[in-house]
């Protein structure tokens, strides 16, 4: 046998190494987002033996239809009410917990894991246990409700209230991710800091707030903020235990109409309308998310 | 100890203790609720707690559904997932960081690239192709879309790129082939970034309900989230015991693993965040 | 024996290796001297096989290795990070090679090593090798231990028992005492020679430290600027520097290298009262360097060498004074432990022996054949 050449050699042995891997990434992720880009502008069905291209049209339908718009503009409200509160509570536990820490490591560590247990936690069986401390007549929280003497709500069955209902599980889910970031942004912050600030006169807790740990954050909070849209924008799980949309399509999101109009109703170029505007908004969170990360962390 | 010191821990204690209980809340009403017996759950006296504790709502979760099959599939796409993402990963990895090739930038881009790409954008396609392969409702429909985690890739390669080269040179006058240098040398060294995208993988693959809801529907195949929907779903009322009870089992898993190593889950939880 | 033929190394644009030839004979320990940056380090792993030249061959045993990987031209190398496994221990470290070299893919495979009774009779043959090893180098009592808890000289240790287990057909060793403190890289030093001694091989030893090169090598070859400014024994590159750079490069105490007009009537400076000689017919250049050490350089009533003395270093055993010439040029001179200096801006006379004196063309820096004496009144 001919003995190959020790380029030859290395170029196979590269091949072996990376090639499988490179594959299954161009067939199982660039194929199919080329895919499902052509798709957006057909009228495909699945099943269906022929499509025909019909432009926008898929595009003018989402926007212009009462249901997408529905699911564009609830999309977007989850996410800017999960946003702010997330962010805010997170921030203020992780300073609790991290000045906690100071006088009981033991306590602030234990809180830390209790906060972060809903993210590890399975999110359609939480959703499940939400829906029964939420239900109409055996439910703990309208017995509380009742008992004070206020009326009992169908927090799930309500058009009001039910995305703020959902959005409310989503708060409380990301909550914890939030809180570890914001952790890790404060023990970074040097204890230097604080005391020359005290030195210059802050020596109220709020004033230490605004002269030092804010600034110093900021970094931190932009990429918290970053993640957290990116990842309330794929809001589904619970939608799809909940509420499937409902009622009357008031807590339809865009990954829950992609799923229905998709494999649902098996329209396979409306849905993959939805996933490129879903992929849009997404993409234009991950990319400033980079940018961000750009500065935080070297490449080499 | 100066006063206002003190009255502001107190203050912001009782802040985190109150939100902590809330945050458990669910948890709690799904044990409590897991463990009523029926005429304690439906009564107009609602007790926090039971008052006595009633273990048939776990056997009748395993036995009303086949939870442990849901465990078992659970675990099969969990495992099978993991293998063929770390088989994958870490060999491209390797070469990313330690050896030279043309395509080398390319590739590292498309990693990057993918990065950018959720999951559900593939769904589409990725289910069609599955279709025309006969694959759907099969483990391989299961396990085959995520093998190529290009969140796996890049973690892997931020690691070894920190790794002196010196180690895998010595490694290669010691006489190690460039597999036996992956394997014995670059893998065992990555462990920390293993065992992080280990958890990662697991928890995100055990959790999810979007692919299992495309890909399956034979009840055989539903993984945990996928069969406590089915539950939910032919659930007339009746079954409130048993559900959340099934919700208990299919939870527990992952909350136990959490509570037994915090630091490997935050850091992997945490370091999945860098997924787009 | 190991050979480089007009090697050359770029990367990119830089190129790094400008045409390298050396002979590694065999059992030799030769050493690759030179500042960081010269390239010594990219020319051992080209002989190692760990990276390839642009253009040139490395020959082993008059053959072309080029396409030979480095377990296949069997060499052993020692890296300054020593570059040990962390997650094996010492035994497992210096077992490797051996286990790599002597087993097949199926007996290597972990778990499959406890059954097959072919593995396990290799798996006991590299214990005990590993064990005589350790014995060789005293370090028993480490064999279970991880890397991480070593200090830095058990480290080279186990580092040198990696590369000697096998029996390579050349040792190769970058840097390896560099991240030791001083005494026991005194210690080391001797202890790589004596290894030497016993294992009869080829030695190729990278350094920046010309102490290390000079105590331990038979041949030493100055890397400069990606070349080869000579080769040669320690003693003749202190003592005939085949160049300028070489002679500023040798030498505990940098050399004097001082610009001279040798033209009938130019002369002037410290070498005013100095005509050169030669013995060919060649006509004599104009102008040239001269080089000689401070410690050749002695205060002596009557010497041919005046000075003007700015400034003394007492040093303990020696006393170095630092000069001033009437025409501007410094000069160093290394008196004994016991000279009294005389009082800073007195003028004082050196003295050298003709033997001691370097003469460089003043622009190529090469070597000349001359040598300075006292010119005829």
């Amino acid at each position: 046998m001919r003995r190959l050449s020790r380029a030859g050699r290395d170029a196979l042995t590269d091949l072996w190494l990376a090639g499988p891997a490179t594959v299954m990434m161009i067939v199982l992720i660039f194929v199919p987002v080329a895919i499902v880009a052509l798709l957006s502008f057909t009228d495909y069905q699945f099943g269906a033996r022929s499509f025909r291209f019909v432009g926008l049209e898929n595009y003018t339908t989402l926007f212009t239809d009462p249901i997408g718009r529905r699911a564009v503009t609830n999309t977007l409200l989850y996410v800017a009410v999960v946003i702010p509160f997330s962010m805010g509570l997170a921030l203020l536990v992780a300073m609790a917990l991290h000045e906690m820490a100071t006088w009981s490591r033991m306590l602030s560590n234990v809180l830390r894991a209790a906060y972060f247990l809903p993210v590890a936690a399975t999110l359609v069986a939480m959703a499940l246990a939400w829906q029964m401390l939420l239900h109409p007549s055996i439910g703990l929280f309208n017995a509380v409700l009742s008992h004070l003497g206020f009326p009992r709500q169908d927090l799930l069955s309500d058009r009001g209230l039910v995305l703020y209902t959902l959005a409310a599980i989503g708060i409380w889910q990301t909550i914890g991710y939030n809180m570890v970031l914001f952790l890790a942004g404060l023990a970074a912050i040097p204890r230097h800091l604080y005391e020359a600030a005290e030195v210059d006169g802050a020596d109220r807790p709020w004033e230490r707030f605004w002269t030092v740990t804010w600034p110093m954050l900021g970094p931190t909070t932009l990429f918290v903020a970053v993640i957290t849209a990116t990842q309330s924008f794929r809001v589904f799980e619970t939608v799809a235990t909940l509420t499937d949309g409902g009622p009357a399509f008031a807590s339809e999101t865009l990954v829950y109409a992609l799923y229905r109009e998709g494999f649902v109703y098996f329209k396979a170029g409306y849905a993959s309308a939805i996933t490129m505007v879903f992929f849009a908004f997404v993409l234009a969170l991950t990319l400033l998310q980079f940018r961000i990360l750009e500065r935080r962390v070297h490449y080499k | 100890m100066s006063t206002r010191l003190l009255v502001r821990r107190a203050v912001s204690t009782t802040f985190v203790l109150l939100g902590a209980a809330i945050v458990l809340l669910p948890f709690v009403w799904m044990l409590s609720v897991s463990l009523k017996p029926a005429d304690e759950i439906f009564t107009r006296e609602i007790a926090f707690l039971p008052t006595r504790f009633e273990w048939s709502n776990y056997v009748e979760a395993f036995t009303a559904v086949d939870l442990t099959r849901y465990l078992m599939n659970g675990v099969v796409v969990c495992v099978g997932i993991l293998v063929f993402q770390i088989l994958l990963a870490v060999p491209c990895a390797y070469a990313l960081t330690q050896r030279r090739f043309r395509a080398r930038t390319l590739v590292f881009g498309m990693v990057l690239a993918g990065l950018l790409v959720p999951y559900h954008v593939t769904a589409i396609p990725i289910f069609l192709g599955l279709a025309q392969l006969r694959l759907l409702d099969t483990y391989t429909a299961l396990i085959l879309p995520f093998v190529a985690s290009v969140f796996g890739m890049f973690l892997f390669r931020q690691f070894f790129a920190q790794i002196p080269s010196d180690l895998f040179e010595a490694a290669r006058v010691d006489g190690l082939s460039e597999t036996a240098i992956v394997w014995r040398i670059a893998f065992p060294l990555a462990w920390p970034a293993a065992t992080a995208f280990a958890v990662f993988s697991v928890t995100a693959h055990w959790n999810d309900l979007f692919w299992p809801l495309i890909a399956t529907s034979d009840r055989a195949l539903a993984t945990p989230p996928r069969g406590i929907v089915y539950f939910n779903d032919q659930e007339s009322g009746s079954d409130v015991g048993p559900l959340m009870a099934a919700a208990a089992v299919v939870t527990a898993p992952l909350v136990i693993g959490f509570l037994l190593a915090q630091r490997a889950f935050t850091q992997g939880l945490a370091a999945g965040g860098l997924k787009g | 024996m190991m050979a480089l033929r007009e090697v050359t190394r770029r990367f990119g644009e830089t190129a790094v290796l400008h045409g390298i030839s050396l002979e590694v004979a065999e059992g030799s320990f030769t050493s690759l001297l030179g500042p960081s940056g010269c390239g010594k380090s990219t020319t051992l792993r080209i002989m190692a096989g760990l990276d390839r030249p642009t253009t040139g061959r490395v020959l082993m045993d008059g053959r072309d290795v080029a396409e030979l990987t480095p377990a296949e031209r069997n060499v052993a190398m020692v890296f300054q990070s020593y570059a040990l496994y962390p997650h094996l221990t010492v035994a497992q470290n210096i077992a490797l090679p051996l286990a790599m070299r002597r087993m097949s893919r199926l007996e290597r495979l972990p778990g499959l090593d406890r059954l097959l009774p072919s593995a396990r009779a290799k798996r006991a043959d590299q214990a005990r090798r590993v064990a005589s090893i350790a014995e060789m180098l005293g370090i028993e009592d480490l064999l279970q231990r991880k890397p991480g808890q070593l200090s830095g000289g058990q480290k080279q240790r186990v580092a040198v028992g990696r590369a000697l287990v096998r029996d390579p057909s050349i040792f190769l060793l970058d840097e390896p005492l560099s991240n030791l403190d001083a005494t026991l890289r005194v210690q080391m030093r001797a202890e790589l020679a004596a290894l030497h001694r016993r294992t009869e091989k080829s030695f190729v030893y990278v350094t920046h430290d010309q102490v290390e090169a000079m105590s331990m090598s038979d041949r030493v070859a100055v890397v400069l600027g990606g070349r080869i400014a000579q080769v040669g024994a320690p003693r003749d590159l202190y003592e005939r520097p085949e160049n300028r750079a070489v002679a500023a490069f040798i030498g505990a105490q940098p050399i004097n290298l001082l610009d001279v007009a040798f033209a009938p009537g130019e002369s002037s400076g410290p070498f005013a009262a100095l005509a050169p000689r030669t013995a060919s017919t060649t006509p004599l250049p104009a102008r040239a360097t001269v080089g000689i050490r401070p410690e050749h350089l002695v205060p002596a009533p009557g010497g041919a060498v005046r000075a003007r003395l700015e400034a003394v270093e007492y040093l303990g055993a020696e006393v170095l004074l630092h000069l001033r010439a009437d025409d501007g040029q410094a000069l160093r001179a290394l008196a004994p432990g016991d000279y009294a200096p005389p009082a800073p801006g007195s003028e004082i006379a050196l003295a050298f022996e003709p033997r001691h004196v370097h003469v460089f063309d003043a622009t190529s820096g090469a070597r000349l054949a001359l040598g300075l004496e006292r010119a005829a009144a």
